[in-house]
């Protein structure tokens, strides 16, 4: 019977790489990843979990080890956060490239500088295009199931692809939540053992990432490309899957009071939470607002999206990240790039907030979503702005 | 000496081994000595093994899309992380044997790199693995500058040889720092096995190759790699100036096992470094006070290494000496 | 960079772009860069093999009788056999001599 338990979400996670019966970590501390790495150094060195942890010297050798521990053909787990990540970027784009299907989770914090430990979502916007599918997570028990999901997928046969579980620093990380641990043999029903498709074997020896000569680099790329986005319907039915094994249903868009909404408040990760309050109080007020929550982010639910958001008038995009010089927030470029074309389509803005771990606070997406509304009225409003930013 | 080399048994001129883990068709320039160098080292070490490869002239020449020189499983993944990726495999197969997925047998893991992929964008990496105690040996194959990428200094080019960002001038001699000693660095890990090795003393880089495979734990190789190319010198030249490395006390031949340093190769008569260096276009521009200084430092150098070989002679013979009076 | 043949469309790839027939590099005649070539003298020759362990390339292998032939697929030219041979039993000859 699953066990439900209060713990730390870090925790949480690292009990979900134990339940893969991962086998091997590489990983590097790195706040607010520490508890994650923490706990699996525990769970090897009790022998609860069978795997080589292996304590290397940096992020980038962290990522370097994972390839070659699944290229050996073993489940292979890390977690790291914004430096780390930073640190890894060359790295992750050769992980899709060979199709390691590694699992990686990264409690989401901000880049320097100046230097934050806080949370917001600028380390993982710099890698939305390494090649990897990325989800986020907005509760603890949602870390645990999207962890066991992405396993299943990355070692898909048609997948053999690395995941991105994001969840947040601190605000998620180091939180204690009620949550639902699957144990290792209840996992062992989802979660078959991986068969590598390519591995190295002295019995039968391949070469992997051979010099990508002009005459091939470009069908390498478009296989990496064309195997992201057809992953998608994997990711489906895998979330299908698990919901009629474990009774917890997800999908790659999540959506909230929509029905009836002309306005729609689009967030990701933890702070969806306090948007849901903002919602209720605001739709009291008889303001028609609805929200809508990506959760797959890599490959981007185009068709989801569209059909999630038709009909709708007015978008406020929330960005906890600034592209710098692209006037605007990566997820807001994303929803207007993707609503380009699409018949009726909603006017939409862009706010920027939460950043280097600032709260966004109820009344602060109510002044979003009134922006918003205003702005629509008007017919024109700003590209973006920040919000909860001091003038003075 | 090592419990694993109880049954090492020396490779002789009639029992060279015939495997080959390279196959011809590679892209190596005329004459290249680094890939004979490999070539060596590899033939010691059979096939049982698993390569991993840093960016570089090895790595380009035989794995250009779609072919490939390789008969041994082999991965690249980056310029600075391939004793990361040799770690990550040693531990992969390590965790699959002890949970029955993989049946259990020692595979000879390999991580290989240049000297800029060793001692400069590579040294963290290495040094963590060696730290870190895998069972792997690391070869650097030592060419003394990036000749990838067109022939720029490393921390590892010699003391006044020119190079595309080192070169000669009114202000220059050339490269200006003398060059890192990398085996030292390596032993001051406490790893098993540290060596030296020229592909001009085939029979001695194979033996110590054989060894580094078989020891278990962290093995590391430096083998000088002469760059025909790089170096202005005659390909057919590639495995005389090998020899004259050695013979001039440029590049000693030595093992350093659990800290013991052992020198395997001694010059009694060594040649004046002059003779190494006039025939090589690198060095030509050097005048007669820089090579005397050359000529002093690699004396002065040689001489340290000869009194920590001389400390281990002298426990060498502390200890027969106690065995005999037992 | 010579021309690469046997490339194909990106279905047809191997998974991550791996390679699974070992020394396929045997395709390329690497000895058509070479301009010098290595001529035997086998009644200079002591067999000892010497060509055959320092060639970068991999071209000598014994024959039944004890010497040592090149493969003229994959000679380089780089002439390293001439110049280490301890009989001057090989010399580099200009192709086309």
């Amino acid at each position: 019977m699953p066990r439900k338990v209060g713990i730390e979400v870090s925790l949480a996670a690292s009990e979900a790489a134990c339940a893969a019966d991962v086998d091997v970590i590489a990983a590097y501390p790195v706040t607010p990843q520490t508890h994650i790495v923490e706990h699996l150094s525990e769970l090897v060195a009790d022998g609860e979990l069978d795997a080589e942890f292996i304590p290397v010297e940096s992020e980038h050798s962290a990522m370097s080890a994972c390839i070659g521990a699944a290229a050996a053909g073993a489940r292979t787990f890390t977690a790291t956060s914004a430096p780390g990540l930073a640190l890894m970027h060359e790295i992750l784009f050769i992980a899709p490239s060979l199709r390691t299907p590694i699992v990686m989770v990264v409690a989401n914090r901000a880049l320097s500088g100046p230097i934050s430990i806080w949370n917001d979502h600028s380390d993982i916007m710099a890698e939305r295009d390494c090649g990897w599918i990325q989800t986020f997570a907005e509760n603890g028990q949602e870390v645990f199931d999207l962890i066991i999901h992405a396993f299943r997928v990355a070692e898909d046969p048609e997948v053999l692809l690395p995941v991105i579980v994001n969840m947040d620093g601190f605000t998620l990380s180091h939180v204690i939540e009620p949550i639902e641990l699957l144990s290792a043999s209840e996992v062992s029903q989802y979660l078959k053992p991986y068969k590598p498709q390519m591995v190295l074997d002295p019995k039968a020896p391949i070469t992997m990432g051979p010099v990508g000569v002009p005459e091939v680099y470009t069908e390498a790329r478009q296989q990496a490309e064309s195997v992201l986005n057809g992953s998608k319907k994997v990711i489906v039915k895998a979330w299908k899957e698990f919901a009629k094994q474990y009774g917890r249903s997800y999908k790659p868009i999540e959506t909230y009071r929509t029905k009836g909404a002309e306005v729609i408040l689009m967030t990701m990760g933890s702070v969806t939470e306090t948007a849901m309050t903002a919602v209720d109080r605001m739709r009291e007020k008889g303001i028609p607002v609805g929200l809508m929550r990506f959760r797959l982010w890599r490959p981007f639910p185009l068709e989801e999206f569209r059909r999630a958001v038709k009909g709708i008038k007015t978008l406020a995009v929330v960005d906890r990240a600034i592209s710098f010089g692209a006037q605007g927030g990566p997820v807001c470029s994303k929803v207007k790039s993707a609503l380009y074309g699409a018949p009726d389509q909603p006017q939409v803005f862009g706010f920027i907030s939460g950043l280097g771990g600032r709260d966004i606070t109820v009344a602060m997406f109510e002044e979003m979503v009134k922006k918003a509304i205003r702005y629509a009225e008007k017919g024109k409003g700003p590209m973006y702005e920040l919000i909860g930013v001091r003038e003075r | 000496m090592d419990a694993a080399l109880k049954n090492f048994k020396k490779f002789t001129p009639k029992s060279l081994p015939k495997v080959e883990a390279l196959a011809q068709g590679h892209r190596a320039c005329q004459g290249c000595g680094e890939v004979l160098a490999l070539r060596m080292a590899l033939k010691a070490m059979g096939k049982n093994m698993i390569v991993a490869s840093a960016t570089g002239c090895m790595e380009i020449i035989t794995s250009p899309y779609p072919q490939t020189a390789w008969e041994v499983p082999w991965i690249h993944v980056a310029f600075e992380n391939a004793a990361a990726v040799a770690s990550g495999i040693e531990a992969g197969r390590k965790a699959l044997m002890r949970k029955g997925r993989l049946p259990k047998q020692r595979t000879t893991i390999v991580a290989m790199a240049g000297d800029g992929g060793t001692a400069d964008i590579g040294i963290q990496a290495l040094s963590g693995a060696l730290e870190r105690g895998h069972d792997f040996v690391y070869i650097c194959l030592d060419n003394e500058a990036y000749m990838n990428t067109g022939i720029q200094r490393s921390s590892a080019t010699p003391y006044g040889a020119m190079t595309t960002t080192s070169p000669p001038g009114k202000l220059s001699i050339g490269q200006h720092t003398w060059k890192k000693n990398l085996p030292a660095i390596a032993a001051a890990h406490g790893i098993p096995y540290v060596a030296t090795a020229s592909p001009a003393y085939y029979l001695d880089l194979m033996n110590k190759a054989k060894k580094a495979a078989m020891i278990k734990g962290p093995a590391y190789l430096h083998i000088y790699s002469p760059c025909p190319t790089g170096w202005r010198l005659a390909p057919e030249r590639a495995v005389e100036i090998s020899r004259l490395a050695v013979q001039t006390n440029i590049f000693p031949l030595y093992e350093v096992m659990d800290g013991q340093y052992i020198l395997t190769k001694k010059i009694k008569k060594p040649k004046p470094v002059e003779v190494y260096l006039k025939l090589q276009g690198r060095f030509r521009h050097l005048d007669k006070k820089t090579i005397k200084e050359i000529q002093d430092r690699v004396d002065r150098e040689y001489e340290i290494l000869v009194q920590k070989a001389a400390s281990t002679d002298a426990e060498e013979a502390d200890r027969s000496a106690a065995k005999e009076s037992r | 960079m010579a021309k690469v043949d046997a490339v194909t469309g990106w279905r047809n790839l191997e998974i991550g772009c791996a390679i699974t027939e070992p020394g396929s590099s045997r395709k390329l005649r690497t000895g058509d860069w070479r301009s010098q070539r290595p001529v035997i003298d086998r009644d200079k020759c002591i067999k000892c093999g010497l060509c055959w362990i320092y060639c970068p390339d991999m071209v000598y292998s014994p024959t039944r009788s004890g010497y040592f032939k090149w493969n003229e697929n994959y000679c380089k030219g780089c002439g390293i056999c001439a110049h280490e041979c301890p009989k001057d039993a090989i010399a580099m000859v200009m192709e086309g001599e």
